[in-house]
């Protein structure tokens, strides 16, 4: 059973290298000693490196600006790096001209923290507005979409607009239209940010069943507990340092229980002289 | 497909955001408004100024004594001189005709009591350029010629009709070059503030990866149509006011149609034509600030 889904994933993921016409040994994202320096001197990124391959699922952790939102504009390319190449499928961003950008855009699906979706359209109508961004025909929308909100569950709110929706909701759409077109990359900035934990499992599900549908998939988050839950590929980074870089980690570091306790009685503020040793 | 697409865009954003395309409807409507009251105005006040100036002329009398061939002279030099536009030969029989038309009392009486016509015959020579009448006048004065009697150019008269006119010349151009402006600004700022408030949206658009051209289309349709509207709103008022005001008045005072006036068809056309221009590439314009991201 599970060699064929193994076979299943595989077959799936050549077909999108074909597609591509990459080789399915370059890494989707390479960051090479990327520095970012914004206008006001604040660093961004300092000298990041880091690899992700084909059908990765990595948590990007940190503490509010250690670069996590800094590293998902980049690969947007949304804003140049100071130093340091970055590459996606193989392409350097840096010497991509600006008319190919777009082009570039509609492989990396993006999610963020406040939703971004058109305010003045309904759900469905912001779902199609990926596809017809990429020129689809009418009846191609009109088959991906409903079948796109199915998967995550809003096929009755179809003709809803977002204020309409609740945040979980309003996520959701913001996800099927960052899937709807089947792109390589997913990119999610603190998906979970302005959700309550509940909410929150069920988006990491839906981004998590896209990943083993052989996306590759990078969340940005400071939701220690999903990280800890999930188990996958943990990038950590202070002040725009990569500090740790785990295949299957926590959101801390493993520590010892000498340590956690340590850490334990440091947040709720008991001091070690109550201790009786 | 697109092109539907992006018609249906256009409509969906003029409905979504009603309130920012009626207020630039309107800015297009009051400009193009101003404007074609107001370019009939400057165009009637400075053909009015051509008008006087083009009597601006210097009269050079001819010795009564000179022979016709002295005269002839006389006139291919008049004519060879640079500046000069035309000259004109006023013999003395119609001299005095003239001068008795203007003021019959003395003229008439005079002739009578003289017996003889005291006028002499003259060329009048009119310049190309009013200004430059003094530097033709003293060309003509530093090369004597044996039937050259005088050269007048009723100084006062010149100099007076030549600052007047000058000077309404020079503040009409001020005004209409000040409107003109006034009215790019107030139409650029009125778009500003419609896609300002949409500059989200068109963010959004560019991270689902939608190229300029695709999200510029519908704001450029919106602009076209924003401004057919006010075109066509102003153009009707136009219309209305010149059959309720301006025909009867001209019916019975031949002085306003007098100066030549813009046509009112090419009138409509153009300023149909401005509205539509200005607002469709002002708003295609103004998005390239928010299409940087």
């Amino acid at each position: 059973m599970t060699v064929r889904m193994a076979s299943v994933r595989t077959e799936q993921a050549r077909s999108r290298a074909h597609r591509q016409g990459a080789d399915p040994n370059v890494p989707v994202v390479e960051f090479r000693d990327v520095s970012k320096v914004y206008g006001g001197g604040s660093v961004g990124l300092d000298g990041a490196s880091m690899r992700i391959g084909r059908g990765e699922f990595v948590f990007l952790v940190g503490p509010t600006g250690c670069g996590k939102s800094t590293c998902i504009r980049l690969l947007l390319k949304e804003i140049e790096p100071s130093k340091g190449e970055l590459l996606i499928a193989g392409r350097e961003l840096n010497s991509m001209p600006r008319s190919r950008v777009p082009y570039m855009r509609r492989n990396i699906g993006v999610v963020f923290q406040d939703y971004k979706l058109l305010p003045n359209r309904t759900v469905y109508d912001n779902v199609a507005y990926s596809l017809q961004v990429i020129g689809e025909t009418r009846q191609e929308i009109r088959r991906k979409v409903p079948d796109i909100l199915r998967l995550v569950g809003l096929s009755t709110k179809l003709h809803n607009f977002p204020d309409e929706l609740s945040g979980g909701e309003q996520q959701r759409v913001s996800i099927a239209r960052a899937f709807v077109n089947h792109p390589p990359l997913l990119l999610a900035d603190e998906p979970t940010g302005n959700l309550d934990p509940e909410t929150s499992i069920g988006i990491m599900q839906l981004i998590y069943r896209i990943n083993r549908a052989g996306t590759t998939v990078v969340v940005a988050t400071h939701d220690s507990q999903m990280v800890d839950k999930m188990r996958r590929r943990v990038v950590e980074l202070r002040e725009g340092r990569i500090i740790r870089d785990e295949l299957s980690g926590l959101y801390r570091p493993d520590e010892s229980t000498t340590e956690f306790a340590v850490r334990l009685r440091g947040e709720l503020g008991v001091g070690d002289e109550g201790h009786p040793n | 497909m697109p092109a539907t697409f992006f018609l249906r865009e256009a409509l969906r954003g003029l409905r979504r955001s009603s309130a920012p395309a009626l207020a630039a409807l309107l800015t297009v409507l009051l400009t193009a408004l101003v404007l074609g009251v107001f370019i009939p105005i400057v165009q009637a006040t400075t053909g009015t100024a051509n008008e006087v100036r083009s009597r601006v002329v210097a009269d050079v009398y001819i010795k009564d004594a000179a022979t016709q061939s002295q005269q002839d002279q006389l006139k291919t030099s008049l004519e060879d001189t640079s500046g000069v536009k035309s000259v004109e030969y006023i013999s003395k029989t119609e001299a005095l005709e003239r001068a008795q038309e203007k003021n019959p009392k003395a003229f008439r009486e005079g002739a009578e009591l003289l017996g003889a016509n005291p006028l002499p015959a003259s060329f009048r020579v009119t310049p190309e350029d009013p200004d430059k009448l003094d530097s033709i006048v003293a060309t003509i004065t530093r090369s004597p010629q044996p039937a050259l009697d005088e050269v007048r150019n009723r100084e006062e008269d010149t100099d007076k009709i030549l600052s007047a006119t000058g000077l309404v010349k020079a503040l009409t151009a001020g005004l209409a070059a000040l409107l003109v402006f006034a009215s790019i600004a107030l139409i650029a700022n009125t778009i500003r503030l419609s896609l300002f408030a949409r500059r989200r949206e068109v963010e959004v658009m560019k991270l689902v990866g939608a190229t300029n051209w695709f999200i510029r289309w519908p704001f450029v349709i919106e602009g076209v149509i924003v401004g057919f509207f006010g075109g066509l709103l102003a153009v009707l008022l136009l219309i209305i006011a010149k059959q309720t005001f301006i025909d009867p008045l001209s019916d019975r005072f031949a002085l306003l149609a007098g100066p030549d006036t813009i046509d009112f068809p090419l009138l409509i056309v153009l300023l149909m034509f401005a509205s539509i221009a200005v607002s469709a590439i002002g708003s295609g314009i103004t998005l390239r600030r928010f299409l940087r991201v």
